[in-house]
Order: C-alpha cells, then sequence, then structure tokens
C-alpha cells in the first residue's frame, strides 16, 4: 500500500528550499541587497535574471534528478549503497557528452542527446545484468566495470584530442559546476529532467513490493518488465541531462536517500518525493557555499560534492560492515 | 476477480528441470477448494520447485499449471496475484518497514491509485488480528523474532485475501502453539472456500490438520490421498528410508519413527 510520504516531511523541506532559493539569488560574489531585487534596469538585476535564476534553477533541477534517482536506484537494488555515480550511470553519461566535446558538436542539445543515450546504456547494461539472477552484488560490480569503461573512454578522448581547447574543455566540464549557466542551458536540461522524474515516481508500488525480493513482487503482481523500462528511461533521462548540464555530481543519490530514511521509514515509496525534495536542497545549498568560499577561482561544485560525499560512503560503508560482522 | 465459483488449482504433466535433471517430473495433480493439501517428501523432493509453478512464478518445461481451466502463463500477473497469495520458504525482506505496511504488501494489486482506502486497511486490520500481531503492527519487521516474522508472512498473504494459498513451509520457526493457530488459520481458510497448498515436513502435524496429503520423491508423486492412505508406513519407508509405525494418541495419530533404513 502506499500512503502520501510524510506530509510534515515534505513540507518542511519546500520551506528549506524556498530560503535556500532566496539566498541563492543575494549570495555570491556581488551580494545584492534584499531591496534592490524589485528595480529592472538595475546592472546588478542583470546578476539576478542572466546568471542566478538560471543557476538556481539548475541546481533545483539537478539535485532533485540526483535524489530521485538514488532513491529509485537503491529501492530497485535493494541497496542503500546504489546511486547514479556509484553504478556508472553518470560516468556514462558523461562519457556520452564529452564525444560531443571531442566531435565538436557544441548545439546543447546534442550534449543533452549524447549523455542521455550514455546513461540509458549504462542503466539498460546494468538491468540487463540483473535482470535473470543477480542481485545486489552484481550489480554493484557491473557498477564499478561502467565507471571504468566510462572513465577509460574519457581519458582516451582527452589523449587523442587534436584541439588543446577541446581537451582543457573536457577536463574543467568533467568537475561539475553550475556557475555561469544560462537559461539555454535551463531550457535544454530541464524537459528532460521532469519528463524522467514522472517515469521514476511511477515505480513507487513496484519498489515497495521489491522489499520482497524479486519473486515476492512478481507474486504481488509487480510486472518486474515494465519496473525496469521506467526506470531505465527515468534514470537515463534525468541523470544524463542533469550530466550534459552540470558536468559529473556525485554523492547526491547516495546521501540523500539515506538522510531520508532515517526521517520517513524505509518504505521506497515515501521515499522518492522526500529524496527529490532533499536532493534539490542539498545541491542549491552545496553551490551557494562553493559561491562564497573565498578563492582565486570558484571551487567546482563536483569537487565540494566529492570531498562531503567520499567521507559519508566511507562512513557508511564502515557502518554496514559492522553489522554484518 | 473474472472467474467466480469453484476456482480449481492442477498440475498437467508438470515438468521441471533443473541442472539436467526432471526436478519435477511430469506431476499430474488437481486441486480443489475447500480443502486443505499437504505436500510432503524428503528434502530436495521438488517441493518448492511444484508451489512455486502452482503459485505462477516458474514456467515449467513442460506441461503446465491451470487456474480455474486457464494456463497460469497467460493468466495476467495482476488477476493472478488478486486470486493466488503466495509465501516462499525463506521470503526475503529488504528494508525496514513497520507490520502494519508489509502485510498491506499483500493488498499490492487491489490498493487503488490514491492509496489505502477503508477497505483496504480493515482487510489489514483482521489479518494482523488473526495472526495476533496487532501490538506489534507499529515494530519495524525486520526487528521480528523469527516466528514473529513468520506470522507476519501470513499475514500479508492473509491480507491479500486471495481464493487459494500456496505457503512453502509457514510453520517452519513457529512455537507449538502458533502452530496450532497457523494450522487453524488455514484450515479457517479453507473452509470459508479458499484452497490451500502447503508444505511441511512434520508428518504427525500434517496428519492431523490437512484434508489430503500428497507425497513427493525426486519430482514424482509417491502418494497421493487421505493422510493414513499417503502415510502409510510402507509409503514413508519409500519416501524417506525410515521404519515409521502410527500409533494413536489422545489428540489424533502420532508417529513413531522406529529406525533408519
Ligand atoms: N538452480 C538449480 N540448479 C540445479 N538444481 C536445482 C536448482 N534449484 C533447485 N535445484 C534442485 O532441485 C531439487 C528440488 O528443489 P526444491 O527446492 O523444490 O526441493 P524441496 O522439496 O522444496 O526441498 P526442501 O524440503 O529442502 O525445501 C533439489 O535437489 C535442488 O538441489
Ligand atoms: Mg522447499
Amino acid at each position: 500500500m502506499r500512503r502520501a510520504a510524510p506530509l510534515n516531511v515534505i513540507f518542511g523541506l519546500l520551506v528549506l528550499l524556498a530560503v535556500l532559493c532566496a539566498i541563492s539569488l543575494i549570495a555570491g560574489r556581488v551580494w545584492i541587497p534584499l531591496d534592490r531585487l524589485g528595480a529592472p534596469g538595475d546592472p546588478q538585476w542583470a546578476i539576478i535574471t542572466e546568471l542566478r535564476i538560471p543557476r538556481t534553477l539548475l541546481a533545483l533541477a539537478i539535485g532533485a534528478a540526483l535524489g530521485l534517482s538514488g532513491a529509485v536506484l537503491q529501492g530497485y537494488t535493494r541497496n542503500p549503497l546504489a546511486d547514479p555515480g556509484v553504478l556508472g550511470v553518470s560516468s556514462m553519461g558523461s562519457l556520452g557528452a564529452v564525444l560531443t566535446l571531442y566531435f565538436n558538436l557544441t548545439a546543447p542539445g546534442e550534449t543533452a542527446a549524447f549523455a542521455i543515450a550514455g546513461s540509458a546504456v549504462g542503466v539498460l547494461v546494468l538491468l540487463g545484468l540483473t535482470g535473470s539472477a543477480g542481485g545486489a552484488t552484481t550489480f554493484l560490480l557491473a557498477g564499478v566495470v561502467l565507471n571504468v569503461i566510462a572513465e577509460a573512454g574519457v581519458s582516451l578522448a582527452l589523449m587523442l584530442s587534436p584541439d588543446p581547447w577541446a581537451a582543457s574543455e573536457i577536463v574543467t566540464w568533467l568537475l561539475g559546476s553550475l556557475s555561469d549557466r544560462s537559461f539555454t542551458d535551463v531550457w535544454t536540461a530541464t524537459p528532460f529532467i521532469v519528463a524522467g522524474g514522472a517515469a521514476l515516481l511511477m515505480v513507487g508500488r513496484d519498489l515497495d513490493a521489491l522489499t520482497l525480493g524479486e519473486t515476492g513482487a512478481r507474486s504481488l503482481g509487480v510486472s518486474l518488465g515494465r519496473t525496469q523500462a521506467l526506470i531505465a528511461a527515468g534514470v537515463g533521462l534525468a541523470c544524463g541531462a542533469s550530466v550534459a548540464v552540470s558536468g559529473v555530481i556525485g554523492f547526491v543519490g547516495l546521501i540523500v536517500p539515506h538522510l531520508m530514511r532515517g526521517l520517513v521509514g524505509g518504505r521506497p515509496s515515501s521515499l522518492l518525493v522526500p529524496s527529490a525534495l532533499a536532493g534539490a536542497a542539498l545541491l542549491l545549498a552545496a553551490d551557494i557555499l562553493v559561491r562564497l568560499i573565498p578563492a582565486a577561482s570558484e571551487v567546482r561544485l563536483g569537487v565540494a560534492m566529492a570531498v562531503l560525499g567520499g567521507p559519508f560512503f566511507l562512513w557508511r560503508l564502515i557502518a554496514i560492515r559492522r553489522r554484518f560482522a | 476477480m473474472r472467474t467466480e465459483g469453484a476456482l480449481g488449482l492442477e498440475a498437467h504433466g508438470l515438468t521441471v528441470r533443473l541442472g539436467g535433471r526432471a526436478v519435477v517430473d511430469r506431476v499430474d495433480l488437481a486441486f480443489a477448494p475447500g480443502a486443505v493439501t499437504a505436500v510432503l517428501g524428503p528434502n530436495g523432493a521438488g517441493k518448492s520447485t511444484l508451489l512455486s509453478c502452482l503459485a505462477g512464478l516458474r514456467r515449467p518445461q513442460a506441461g503446465e499449471a491451470r487456474l480455474g481451466g486457464r494456463s497460469l502463463a497467460v493468466v495476467p500477473g495482476k488477476e493472478r496475484a488478486h486470486l493466488l497469495g503466495y509465501l516462499p520458504q525463506s521470503p526475503e525482506i529488504a528494508w525496514s518497514v513497520d507490520v502494519r505496511t508489509f502485510a498491506g504488501l499483500g493488498r499490492t494489486v487491489r490498493v487503488g491509485a490514491f492509496g489505502p482506502s477503508d477497505v483496504d486497511r480493515a482487510a489489514v486490520a483482521r489479518a494482523l488480528a488473526v495472526t495476533q500481531l496487532t501490538d506489534l503492527a507499529d515494530r519495524d519487521v525486520t526487528t521480528l523474532s523469527g516466528g514473529e516474522r513468520a506470522r507476519a508472512h501470513i499475514a500479508r498473504v492473509l491480507a491479500g485475501e486471495p481464493r487459494w494459498m500456496i505457503a512453502d513451509e509457514p510453520l517452519t520457526g513457529l512455537d507449538p502453539s502458533h502452530q496450532l493457530d497457523a494450522a487453524d488459520l488455514m484450515r479457517g481458510f479453507a473452509q470459508a472456500g479458499g484452497g490451500v497448498v502447503v508444505t511441511l515436513h512434520d508428518l504427525a502435524f500434517a496428519a492431523r490438520f490437512a484434508d489430503r496429503v500428497v507425497v513427493l520423491a525426486e519430482g514424482r508423486v509417491l502418494a497421493d490421498g487421505t493422510p493414513a492412505e499417503a502415510l502409510a508406513p510402507d509409503i514413508l519407508a519409500r519416501a524417506y528410508a525410515i521404519d515409521a509405525r502410527w500409533t494413536s494418541g489422545a489428540a489424533g495419530p502420532l508417529l513413531e519413527v522406529v529406525a533408519r533404513r
């Protein structure tokens, strides 16, 4: 059975998001006082409309995509260590995107299409491998393999790149960032993220049934083929479009469902909406933080998330090891 | 529900080959609702394999399982889930959810798009009450004891209000009193018109509570009949290689295992 995800958690997250959005519009290298917000024509107004609004919208959309994808992948694999980064979905997406940089296909739609295709191939490989037998171990190992393959592909593109400009662009892009994004990026990514998110929100009940394992879920009338198709399409679209715009930003999908599980319980369907909202909040908060750190050049968002997420991942691994010891 | 009235469950020449060997070998059986059938047999006899075919969860290599005269291969998953409740031998529970939510999973195909209705909640509450889990309804199901968890699985199947209950060793881990309770539940389910196919290893217990006993050995049906017929000493000798005799006890027949052959 699915009941509405605990509404007070959702409400709290919405309030948090509203506050973060306001901060995101005024905070940065240039602080814009609140009373200037309603003064079009001011040069500071341009900073808000041209830079900060798209950046905020992208952080929200990408954070939500990553948080939701993480919650769905964890529910499907029944493994709290699954997420688009760990399972290689993001790096397959980045391989797709790097190929467009390598071949100098610069239209924003092309990068998105290649990144989505790469991510979708990644999810399909994962689901194909676990469809028959598999289990969590196969899934995670497949993720390791996908990561290795994608990284090798990216390195090859870097080494073989005839154009040093393209190479340096690839490197910068790989680090993951939301700075200097425009409304074009918003319009490129958001429709895919929304479509993918909608597909992912449809699998809640199937994920609940998977609490009983694959046989259990089938005995409850769940068609796992449909579940897999929705997940492949949903994660492929949402993560692929995210990667296309921001580069690889890891750990959001790993941390967020874990935190939400503490608040709303383990039932996979109740985790979906809170994970999307909390993912948006986490990424937006991290992006604000990155803007405020005084440094010669801005610290990359992907790097910042890795600095936060790496130790968290380690701590989870140790906790799980203890439980089995 | 599309099919009303008597809804028989049948195996026709059912054959499952695993690892190059027929684990279930040309099994013909017909089960009618209103009775409890115990499927017995030594470890590895093919009981679980047979039950998963009857539950429509495994495709046999030859023959078929039929529900209401239709091959289970063509019954859509949702309809099958309405009619058949299945309890696997070693069920998995992946996430910590409360017992009430867990039992509610049994109603996955019944719950409407907008979440559980009062009817759904009432069915879950009834299932928890008859399995004596009402007091534990808010506990995390993964923290239950083995026997409590076994009851939670029974509650999950009952909450789905199926027409058939296909239960693979549901009594394992239950204390004697809860074994009797679970047996009463299955008898009550059958008396209310449902069908029960259940495996267990306690021969004397099976003799007391089943209407019919099927003995399986090496994938073949060795005996099929009333408990007295199907558990006769010569059959036990062939199935389990034991010398055993039945004596009458105060509450029913008792099985005395005399020796290993
Ligand atoms: N994937 C497989 N590959 C090869 N053999 C298998 C496979 N799965 C099951 N078997 C074999 O099939 C036989 C029947 O298994 P099944 O689980 O149906 O037995 P069972 O009667 O339920 O036994 P138990 O009383 O121990 O539960 C066993 O000998 C088992 O080893
Ligand atoms: Mg078995």
